[in-house]
């Protein structure tokens, strides 16, 4: 009996790619976001994600619970009692995971960096952050174009190595 | 239909120890300043007497008065240290549409004041304010814990309070910039 390898295919729907290619290219095609809004900046993920911006052409999807979720978007000012939490959703979500930090409370504390004594002065100071988003808050453009420079980010990765 | 100044002759009639002063600074609303123990009785009174009815507490206020010395600390930042803290009552009657504002001080060595939960149920949740941001002591308050800051804050670190200082880390996470 012959092998696959040495068969002959009639139609040539079969194409050979990299196995790191393939998984990127499904990782960074699927990015569920999970459901999470915090502040201001959560009123303009939810425009993104409306029709006019559409977020789900680039497959980015909300899910109700950390298990199922690739990403999270920190939309928002992370107070301190807020980070305990989302050191533990972010604990939640299996690997590959990625952070999208958006804003300027989240990058460092925004308008808060001096007399906020509730305000954690930076997402990264509990989770690691794969892309900052300045703004406060962000128009919906500059969310999309953080997603488009993560899926970048994605795009790179090797399983024997990941960098995002 | 009552203004602040009849009120205040009602009550400084009903309880002439307990009632102290008018202050009356335009354009702010005249304010009828009582002490601190002997809110609830007063309460009591303006929520069920006939004609006074205020059977809405509109909303109730912590306040430090920044009244204290003015002191810098290590880092040369203005604090102030000492001084009074105060409390507002912002009291409306639905029935007979007129409104009055009460105000009680404490000192900082010594933050106690009655709770009028009893009175007005809204006062549960603003008096846990008023204690977990300027740090107001309500006696008979039967939930007296943090309502914003985490329940594990520092005990008596009140932020609000114009001598308060942030602490360096909460829970390992660095909490100045």
């Amino acid at each position: 009996m012959k092998s696959l390898l040495d068969t002959e295919f009639s139609d040539s729907n079969i194409v050979i790619a990299k196995a790191d290619d393939l998984m990127n290219w499904a990782r960074l095609s699927s990015l569920w976001q999970l459901g999470f809004g915090l502040a201001c900046c959560a009123i303009e993920m939810m425009a993104t994600s409306a029709s006019h911006r559409d977020f789900d052409r680039f497959g980015v999807i909300p899910r109700n619970t950390p298990r199922q979720a690739d990403v999270i978007i920190i939309s928002g000012t992370v107070t301190l009692k807020m980070a305990t939490r989302i050191k533990r959703l972010y604990e939640q979500i299996p690997d590959p995971k990625y952070i999208i930090s958006m804003g300027s409370c989240a990058n460092c504390g925004g308008p808060y960096w001096e007399h906020g004594y509730h305000v954690l002065k930076g997402v990264d100071r509990v989770i690691p952050v794969d892309v900052y988003v300045p703004g406060c808050p962000p128009r919906p453009e500059a969310l999309l174009e953080g997603l488009l420079k993560l899926q970048e980010k994605i795009r790179n990765e090797s399983l024997r190595k990941r960098i995002a | 239909m009552k203004k602040p100044e009849e009120v205040f002759e009602i009550l400084k009639n009903k309880f002439p120890e307990a009632v102290l002063e008018l202050h009356s600074e335009q354009p702010v609303e005249p304010i009828i300043t009582i002490e601190p123990l002997k809110i609830n009785e007063i309460g009591l009174f303006l929520r069920d007497e006939e004609d006074l009815e205020f059977d809405s507490l509109m909303v109730l206020s912590g306040v430090d008065d920044a009244n204290g010395e003015k002191d810098s600390d290590d880092e040369g930042t203005e604090i102030i240290k000492g001084g009074t803290l105060s409390v507002y009552y912002h009291l409306h009657s639905i029935k007979n549409k007129h409104k009055v504002t009460l105000r009680v001080s404490v000192t900082k060595d010594q933050p106690e004041v009655e709770s009028v939960e009893g009175i007005w149920k809204t006062a549960n949740w603003h008096e846990r304010e008023a204690f977990d941001m300027i740090g107001i002591k309500f006696l008979h308050h039967p939930n007296l814990t943090r309502i914003l800051m985490p329940y594990d804050w520092p005990e008596g670190s009140h932020p609000l309070r114009k001598d308060y200082k942030n602490p360096e880390f909460y829970l390992g996470m660095k909490v100045p910039y």
